[in-house]
């Protein structure tokens, strides 16, 4: 398993332009990128969508790369998605999933099957051409400049190490320095695209 | 497709809609009542159709595709409206996305008695969520889609409209 906040610092070198959806790697990446207007860190408004969204935005920017950060537990949440991925098939679409096995946000009670779902296969066997699966951060560094210089859209699934929380969610610190719908309004403003 | 369409809504009808309203992906997941729509949908070179698996995730994409400055439009039916309740939520109202969720209103009659309980709770529902939603039965109705799309517009919020012609319209 590696660590979230190191695995984006490796992937931060090869990030370029691209519109970039932290997903749960949020409260990490907010402090790295040096690009925040382009980055949509969601937070969770409704776990399950993540995938989605991140289609979403690939559809509307095709001359733009987007990169997301989805989690296991949200990707079981709405398998079909990876086949709706697939069938759109985006070639600016990135789909990296962190596997940390568990509901971290919630006392870190295991995700269904956690220890043996080949999430890589099945986005493979749901219509995905490329996909990956990396356990160490070793491994990881030394493809990720192969996995960014080719089309997508490619799936690549992470194992993390569980960063657990058990503070009720009102006592938490927020990472956050601006509300969801200021990230999306920066982003429009960004790409000149203001609706 | 002979006869006239004074009486039902029609699925060019719908198509025009969307057209004159500049919408660019329709997220969806289809019912027995889309098919002749779908078919023009997808001659149409201004539509990107994204096929769903669960109506729940037409609500994140169309987030999505907004946030990318795209326009969105939603088409499912009630049934899958009231599944996707938290995403509608999460991903529509909180985050201020202006999008049309045109929704196939199984089980709805304007005569007599519904036929599916699902068309007793779709108006509540929408009510629950302060969604606004407009009723439309026929061509004649047409305009109130424009509306639909102009008040989300204004308001940045979803908003429905019903497709109360479960056994003609669009097909």
């Amino acid at each position: 398993m590696m660590q979230t906040a190191e695995m984006l610092k490796v992937f931060a070198r090869h990030r370029g332009n691209a519109i970039v959806i932290p997903g749960r790697g949020g409260k990490h990446w907010i402090g790295m990128s040096d690009k925040p207007n382009r980055d949509l860190p969601m937070g969770d408004p409704a776990m399950g969508g993540h995938a989605m969204f991140g289609l979403g935005v690939a559809l509307a920017r095709p001359q733009d790369r987007v990169i997301l950060f989805d989690s296991e537990g949200d990707l079981q949440m709405s398998m079909g998605v990876l086949a709706t991925i697939a069938d759109q098939a985006p070639k600016n679409f990135y789909h990296f999933l962190l596997d940390n096995e568990c509901y971290a946000t919630t006392g870190g009670q295991p995700v269904p099957n956690a220890k043996n779902v080949q999430y890589d296969e099945i986005a493979r066997a749901s219509g995905y051409q490329r996909t990956y699966a990396f356990t160490s951060l070793e491994e990881f560094t030394g493809a990720i400049g192969d996995i960014m210089s080719q089309a997508g859209p490619v799936f690549v699934a992470m194992k993390v190490m569980p960063e657990i929380s058990n503070e009720a969610i009102g006592r938490r610190p927020r990472w956050q320095t601006r509300s969801r719908t200021q990230v999306i309004d920066d982003l429009q403003k960004e790409l000149g695209v203001a609706t | 497709m002979a006869q006239s369409q004074e009486g039902f809504l029609s699925p060019q009808t719908v198509l025009a809609e969307l057209k004159k309203n500049a919408v660019t992906h329709v997220l969806w997941l289809p019912d027995s009542e889309t098919n002749w729509l779908y078919t023009l949908m997808k001659a149409e070179s201004s539509l990107t159709l994204v096929p769903v698996s669960r109506e729940g995730l037409a609500f994140s994409g169309a987030a999505g595709v907004h946030a990318g400055g795209g326009k969105p439009v939603i088409l499912i039916q009630n049934t899958g409206m009231l599944e996707s309740g938290d995403s509608l939520r999460g991903w529509g109202l909180s985050l201020n996305v202006p999008v049309v969720m045109i929704v196939g209103y199984r089980g709805y009659t304007r005569h007599g008695v519904n036929t599916d309980t699902v068309a007793d709770y779709t108006e509540p529902f929408l009510m629950a969520f302060g969604i606004k939603y407009f009723l439309v039965e026929r061509d004649s109705d047409a305009d109130r889609i424009s509306i639909a799309f102009e008040e989300s517009r204004k308001t940045r919020r979803p908003v429905a409209v019903l497709v109360g012609d479960e056994y003609h319209g669009f097909n």
